[in-house]
């Protein structure tokens, strides 16, 4: 949709020419492209594309040696996971990283970390601006609870829960941040059909309620045409698409990735 | 009857001074899941530290803080040197380099401050008190206070504040608590701190009862029943395991002694966290390991 907008498009988020390397082997190559505020983004490519790499550029879990991104209006050659988190970027990983021991409602609160103002000392002693923090804290992990509608497991453990179930409780933690941009790594990995969809609605309600732009990596095609306003497609860490859904699609290099054949 | 109680409490006075050492391996434990064997090396060097600085004419409070400086840099130099690169490494690797610590420290400490076996003094006399007829060491009430400032102190930081919960989601897992944006690297130098606070309490109560030298490393190894019967995660587990250890050991000294041969105090701490180990491999209070199969 932001495309088609006569006005320039508000971008939050931009990749120009980023390239990464391990030890020598190219994860991504010259990397550009560009996310508008408010939209939906996939991330679409094979096994080993250089998808998850590129998001944990973006967080800042991975220095990119050669490029920029710029976050908000915001330029920077690297950043840490903190300035990241600070910043507005929340992510869900590919495998599920929850603090297993956990309850769901904590897991959530832990999501607030950044929110509290408070100091130490004033939370041991519950004084001056902790008195009444916690439970403005905890009323924002309850609403995101309610939002994606895991009351009934608020309080067990994360560890005891089904699958399904635990990647909610991620993206639940990744919402409390009030992030200004979401990325999801494959949200509906190992997911069924039912599951598939209760998850896409949830991340079209993000978006469109609470306004939050998502990068999203996802394998499943028809997910993606179906809720990003926006794809890139990536091949052996380079980029061979970038566009609306439907022009991807009619995109021969895109094709020939995702069949197997080469020109 | 009033024996028995006089041994009990007896017991139970000694059993504190157990829970103030694991204590700080709770603390380590709760926050990168490793089992810091390190923790008796700190628990000497921070005495060693007070000590020596003592001896060299500066005054109580005054070494004091230094010596709380020194484990607070420390922990800086633990965190930089090993804890960093190792970051994302199984438990076991960091058991290995905090093996490897306890010697540098200890080595450390001794290059610095010399082996010789030296005298503390708190200004607390060892003499019994009578109380209600029973006769109490006066070293071992302080003890016990101390303690339960501390342990308060500690729950009210851990308990009350996000870095409690900061702590338990960098344990769980590290990669996630970053993307939180949770600090690591502040998270792990303060529990270090902390630890190594608390090793510095530890080790100017035992140094004052056993002199500080170098077997003060080796209380680590009065630590281990405790916690495993307290369980790693709590400290309130370290406390009852520490009490459970001392107050057994003492009475098991006292009536079974005589039965199955004297000196029994020292290994019956051991058999007792066998048997835990058998029925309640968590411990009292740990975090039961939860597994969906």
């Amino acid at each position: 949709m932001a495309q088609t907008q006569a006005t320039k498009v508000e971008h939050l988020l931009e990749l120009e020419n980023i390239g990464l390397s391990f030890k020598g082997v190219k994860a991504v190559t010259d990397i550009s492209f560009a996310v508008a505020a408010g939209e939906i983004c996939a991330l679409i490519g094979p096994n080993g594309a250089g998808k998850s790499s590129l998001l944990n550029v973006i967080n800042g879990v991975y220095q990119a040696q050669q490029g920029r991104i710029r976050f908000a209006g915001e330029g920077r050659r690297r950043m840490s996971p903190h300035d990241a988190a600070v910043r507005g970027i929340a992510r869900t990983f590919q495998n599920i990283a929850l603090f297993k021991g956990m309850s769901v409602l904590d897991n959530v609160l832990t999501g607030r970390t950044l929110k509290r103002r408070s100091s130490w000392i004033e939370q041991a002693l519950r004084i001056g601006r902790a008195a009444g923090e916690d439970d403005r804290q905890r009323e924002a992990a309850e609403r995101i609870i309610d939002f994606l509608h895991i009351q009934p497991w608020r309080d067990t453990l994360v560890g005891k829960l089904p699958y399904g179930l635990q990647k909610r409780v991620e993206l639940a933690r990744a919402l409390a941040a009030e992030p200004r941009l979401l990325l999801l790594d494959e949200p509906m990995a190992g997911m069924n059909a039912e599951e598939k969809q209760q998850m896409s609605r949830f991340i079209v309600d993000i978006n469109r309620e609470l306004g939050t732009t998502v990068v999203l990596i996802e394998h499943d095609i028809g997910v993606v045409m179906g809720i990003c306003d926006h794809v890139v497609v990536l091949d052996y860490g380079r980029k061979i698409g970038d566009g609306p859904p439907e022009e991807v699609r009619q995109n021969p290099e895109v094709i020939a990735a995702y069949l197997g054949t080469r020109h | 009857m009033e024996f028995f109680l006089e041994v009990l409490i007896g017991g139970l006075l000694a059993g504190v001074m157990y829970a103030l050492v694991a204590i700080g391996f709770v603390l380590i434990y709760k926050a990168s899941g490793v089992f810091n064997f390190a923790q008796g090396a700190m628990v000497l060097f921070s005495a060693l530290t007070f000590v020596s600085l003592l001896e060299r004419g500066v005054p109580f409070w005054l070494a004091f803080v230094i010596s709380l400086a020194a484990m607070v840099l420390l922990a800086l130099a633990v965190e930089r040197v090993v804890l960093r690169p190792l970051v994302n490494r199984s438990p076991i690797t960091l058991f290995m380099a905090t093996l490897g610590l306890s010697y540098v420290i200890e080595g450390g400490a001794q290059a610095l401050w010399g082996a010789q076996v030296h005298g503390l003094e708190l200004g607390i006399s060892d003499e019994p008190l009578e109380l209600g007829g029973m006769l109490l060491s006066q070293f071992d009430i302080f003890a016990a206070v101390t303690a339960a400032l501390l342990v308060l102190a500690l729950s009210l930081l851990f308990n009350k504040t996000r870095i409690g919960l900061s702590l338990r989601a960098v344990a769980d897992d590290p990669l996630a608590a970053l993307a939180m944006g949770i600090r690591l690297q502040r998270v792990w130098v303060l529990v270090w701190a902390v630890a190594g606070f608390v090793g510095l309490v530890a080790g100017l109560l035992w140094g004052a009862r056993l002199g500080v030298q170098f077997s003060l490393s080796l209380v680590v190894l009065k630590a281990l029943p405790v916690l495993i019967i307290g369980g790693f995660t709590s400290i309130s587990g370290a406390i009852v395991g520490g009490l459970i250890v001392g107050a057994s050991e003492k009475l098991a000294e006292v009536y079974l002694g005589p039965v199955i041969g004297g000196g029994i105090e020292n290994w019956f701490p051991y058999v007792l966290a066998l048997l835990f180990l058998l029925v309640r491999p968590a411990g009292l209070f740990g975090d039961r390991a939860i597994e969906r199969v």
